[in-house]
């Protein structure tokens, strides 16, 4: 038996399924794969309008054939996200090309809904959830679509989104109570993690001024009390102390348990929610003290157990008047002094001309950071080109330059008059955002700045850029750089409306990753237990999912089954109405009207004229009046039809 | 309450047409849906006086049409005379210009006279000349023809007969009516007497009461299993259009408001369907069976749901 062909509607409703459910992919599926689709989608389309046949099946085949070698020779494999989602993108649009059947199409269908848990493979915005919903909808649309007869689409959709919401209650037993593993459900593969920005364990000229260009957040910070002066917020990151003429990478370091220093004075309560960034390093203000879980390294940095895969949230104390170093491990001290011979010569004469004429080491940080003032360095993001010795040219050249390079002189100077310095990495500063009081950090606040060793005092923080760009520290990165240079769109300072919009997209953000996506095993585990089940293991949140999705399911079936019950028990009271005058020798005919049929057994039984005619008047208003079927009037009459009895 | 007020009207009527309650319900109806009625009997039942006393209770404007077989469209419509003074020709509207229009003995005017006339109907306004008028809001028309006589006579066409909402037939009076009506006073002194039963806006708010009679689910599912079966049940030639459809319910909706309820049932789709099916519907086989029997035949066959 074939089965029977689509409608032109039913291959719209799959056409647009298919189209809706590829849209948000285009992002990330090369161009020519993008092509293909759309090109294979309007094909398919100019042939349900009646113009063409669908394609021969060797056709079909050269066709996919070719998406496939397309897809080999973007990605070299078949393995991996992007290859995957590429070949289910071309196979969804070759599939609606052989589609003439509801099985067909029903399986397109099922593509296009495999289609919305792709997206979450690369995001999971509330705008990706937004598009599946959308997705979802539709497709579920075209099934009933597939089924049905041809309606309105407004109406179809209608229906499809009244089937989702009443799938609502069941999603979220699912999303509060499916047992929770740390990480990602499924093993992931490797290039999952890819396309992640932020800082990195190395630093050569050019890469934090590449940093600024981004506006994606870095991580937020709730602080529970009062905040610290924009002067005071120096995130720490990546401490490089090696220095190999042109880049700055990390040096030995170890990590410990507990932090190498003892905090004290002012305390600033925090909670960090970090973006992924795949690096083992977290950032912090200067300096935390102990919290369970963290790693803390001899260099001060805090660090994770785990590279950062998923966005992690903190709870953190910082002290920043805390001295930390103050007896530094001799080898961590010659790290902080080693200098390639001859590069950057010009510099390196200034150092130790310096050291010459300096009393001490306080003296010679005094006098580089006044040599640095009186050379009237210039901040900015797009430095002219430097020579291979950068902090020569920046100092002596050119004299612009970006954090970075005004670090990087900074520490060579430093080192050559044999004071132990190194390169800090991290972040400065951040926007506080007024709706929901908490600060957001963004890959443009990246900033580099020094540390330096003086005896007796351990490690000190020393800021070149603040030298000769005091406002990049107090007012972010928009105030220090001249107008005239290239800035991420909402760092800038005009265009207010714009920045409040993303200031209240940034907080629902916000809260979405915090109550979404920030709800893992342990916020599971403290929900269930403000229900009273402490520490619920998997089995018993197993059990309690299967409990809590049978008792939703039979809710819903108790809705769904409530008017119909209502409308059956009315039809059984008058059937046994009419059953007993049947016996009573007064049959009604079926298409008799309750009224007529009260009226023609009232003229011959007069008698019973006043039951019959109320028994009927009350059932044609349950059953055919403006209220409905109501319980009461509806238990009403079935006693009396049940205490009717005829003769 | 539109309930009260319809019953009024229907005992104002019925106390000059005697023994007719059902066909004055009817036609009641018919004008409560906002349909035109086509009355179909021999001469001398009252069909004129039907249309005369329904003017009166419902306080419209009445113009009487008598049609005959040398009528030219411009006798119903108007003509457009030229004015010496003006030195342009000014339209004269014609006897259509009215709120309620009884044409009578539709059937003996040719086609082309007719269709002026089921046009303005269909319209609710007159092109003539170039220019547009409007018609008389509300309008109504009530036709009267004369089945008996066939020579001579033009019978409506299907697609006309479609325009009226109704067609009933009034028939002889029952004895008792008969000897009431011998025996009574005259009918068109009486006429002239009669009241309007309606003060200003009730027959609007009456078309309005209709429109909000509710019609539930299992109401529509059986109005839709009617018209199924007129259309695919053995026996009939011809089933009832989607526009059938609608007049059914809008008249069964005008039934239901007369008979005091703000609901349908299916009685009120009985009792209405062989006046709107009538002439809607064709016999696939029995060609001589009347109206009456052919919905009767649809009505027992379809059963109720639930």
């Amino acid at each position: 038996m074939t089965e029977a062909r689509l409608r032109p509607d039913q291959a719209g409703w799959l056409i647009g399924s298919a189209a809706i459910s590829l849209a948000p992919h285009t992002l990330h599926l090369p161009p020519a794969i993008t092509a293909i689709c759309a090109l294979l989608l309007t094909w398919r389309t100019f042939i349900s309008l009646g113009k063409g046949t669908l394609p021969h099946r060797a056709l079909l085949v050269g066709l996919a054939a070719a998406v496939v070698g397309l897809v080999l020779l973007e990605y070299r494999q078949f393995f991996g996200k992007d290859p995957g989602i590429a070949l289910l993108a071309g196979l969804l649009s070759l599939k609606l090309l052989e589609t003439n059947s509801r099985r067909d199409g029903r399986a397109v269908l099922l593509l296009c809904f495999f289609m919305q848990t792709g997206q979450f493979l690369y995001q999971q915005s509330m705008l990706v959830a937004a598009l599946a919903l959308l997705g979802t909808t539709t497709a579920i649309g075209s099934l009933l679509a597939l089924e049905g007869h041809p309606v309105a689409p407004q109406l179809r959709i209608a229906t499809a989104a009244r089937l989702v919401l009443q799938g609502m209650p069941l999603m979220l037993v699912l999303f509060v109570l499916f047992p929770r593993v740390q990480g990602p459900l499924w093993g992931l593969p490797a290039d999952a993690y890819s396309r992640v920005s932020g800082l990195s364990d190395s630093m050569t000229p050019g890469d934090m001024a590449r940093l600024s260009e981004s506006s994606d957040i870095a991580f937020r910070a709730a602080f529970a009390g009062a905040l610290p002066q924009p002067s005071e917020r120096y995130w720490r990151g990546p401490v490089l102390s090696r220095f190999d003429g042109r880049s700055w990478r990390a040096g030995l370091s170890s990590t410990e348990a507990r932090p190498g220093y003892t905090p004290q004075g002012i305390a600033y309560p925090y909670t960090l929610t970090l973006e992924a960034h795949n690096q083992r390093w977290l950032l912090a203000l200067d300096f935390p003290g102990e919290a369970p879980g963290l790693h803390y390294g001899t260099d001060f940095q805090l660090m994770s157990a785990e590279p950062v895969r998923n966005r992690v949230r903190l709870s953190l104390v910082s002290y920043p008047q805390t001295p930390v170093g103050l007896s530094a491990p001799p080898r961590a001290l010659r790290e902080a002094l080693a200098l390639p011979a001859g590069s950057n010569p010009r510099t390196q004469a200034l150092g130790t001309h310096i050291k010459e004429t300096a009393r001490d080491a306080e003296d010679i940080l005094e006098q580089v950071i006044a040599d640095f003032r009186q050379r009237h360095l210039s901040y900015t993001l797009n430095p002219q080109p430097l020579g291979r010795d950068d902090a020569d040219s920046f100092l002596f050249d050119t004299r612009q330059g970006f954090c970075e390079h005004f670090a990087s002189a900074f520490v060579i100077a430093m080192r050559a008059a044999g004071v132990p310095a190194r390169v800090v990495t991290g972040y400065q500063g951040g926007e506080l955002n007024p709706v929901d009081g908490t600060l957001v950090i963004r890959q443009s606040d990246a900033h580099a700045w020094a540390e330096v060793w003086l005896a007796g005092k351990g490690w000190r923080r020393i800021d070149p850029t603040a030298a000769s760009a005091p406002r990049r520290i107090d007012g972010g990165l928009a105030a220090a750089l001249p107008g005239s240079d290239r800035l991420p769109l909402l760092a800038r300072g005009d265009l207010a409306w714009l920045r409040e919009l993303r200031n209240q997209l940034d907080a629902l953000d916000n809260r979405w990753n915090q109550w979404v996506l920030g709800y893992n095993p342990a916020r599971q585990k403290a929900l269930l237990a403000e229900f009273g089940v402490a520490n619920a293991d998997w089995q018993t949140i197993t059990a309690l999912m299967g409990g809590a999705c049978t008792i939703v399911m039979a809710l819903l079936t108790a809705w769904a089954l409530r008017r119909r019950t209502a409308a059956d028990a009315l039809d059984r009271s008058w059937s046994l109405f009419c059953k007993r005058l049947a016996s009573a020798g007064h049959p009604r005919a079926a298409w008799e009207g309750p009224q007529d049929y009260a009226d023609r057994v009232s003229r011959v039984r007069p008698e019973l004229a006043d039951t019959v005619n109320r028994i009927a008047t009350e059932y044609a208003h349950l059953r055919y009046g403006r209220a409905g079927i109501a319980p009461a009037a509806l238990q009403r009459l079935k006693h009396s039809i049940k205490n009717f009895h005829p003769r | 309450m539109p309930q009260q007020i319809a019953n009024r009207l229907a005992k104002a009527t019925c106390r000059i047409i005697l023994g007719k309650e059902h066909a004055v319900r009817l036609a009641l109806a018919c004008v409560l849906a906002r349909g035109h009625l086509l009355i179909e009997d021999i001469p001398g039942v009252g069909k004129t006086t039907l249309a005369h006393v329904l003017a009166r209770v419902l306080g419209l404007q009445f113009q009487r049409i008598q049609f005959t077989s040398d009528m030219l469209p411009a006798d119903i419509v108007g003509v457009s005379v030229f004015d010496p003074r003006e030195a342009a020709f000014r339209f004269h509207p014609g006897p259509v210009f009215s709120q309620l229009v009884l044409a009578d003995e539709i059937n003996r005017a040719t086609p082309k006279a007719q269709s002026a006339l089921l046009e303005a109907m269909e319209e609710r306004q007159i092109s003539a000349e170039g220019h547009t008028w409007p018609l008389p809001d509300p309008f109504f028309v009530i036709a009267t023809q004369n089945p008996t006589e066939q020579i001579g006579t033009f019978p409506l066409p299907e697609s006309q007969l479609d325009r009226f909402l109704m067609r009933i037939s009034m028939g002889y009076p029952d004895p008792a009516a008969e000897r009431a009506l011998l025996a009574g006073e005259d009918r068109r002194e009486m006429l002239a007497r009669l009241q309007p039963e309606l003060q200003a806006g009730e027959l609007t708010s009456l078309f309005a009461a209709v429109r909000q009679i509710h019609a539930g689910p299992r109401l529509l599912d059986y109005l839709q299993a009617l018209l199924t079966h007129s259309r695919q049940g053995a026996g009939f030639a011809l089933g009832l259009s989607p526009r059938g459809g609608l007049a059914l319910l809008a008249a069964a909706r005008a039934w239901a408001l007369l008979a005091g309820r703000d609901h349908v049932q299916p009685e009120d789709v009985q009792a209405v369907l062989p006046a709107v099916a009538g002439h809607r519907l064709r016999a696939a086989d029995d060609a001589a069976q009347t109206a009456e029997q052919l919905t009767r035949r649809l009505i027992e066959a379809v059963p109720l749901p639930g």
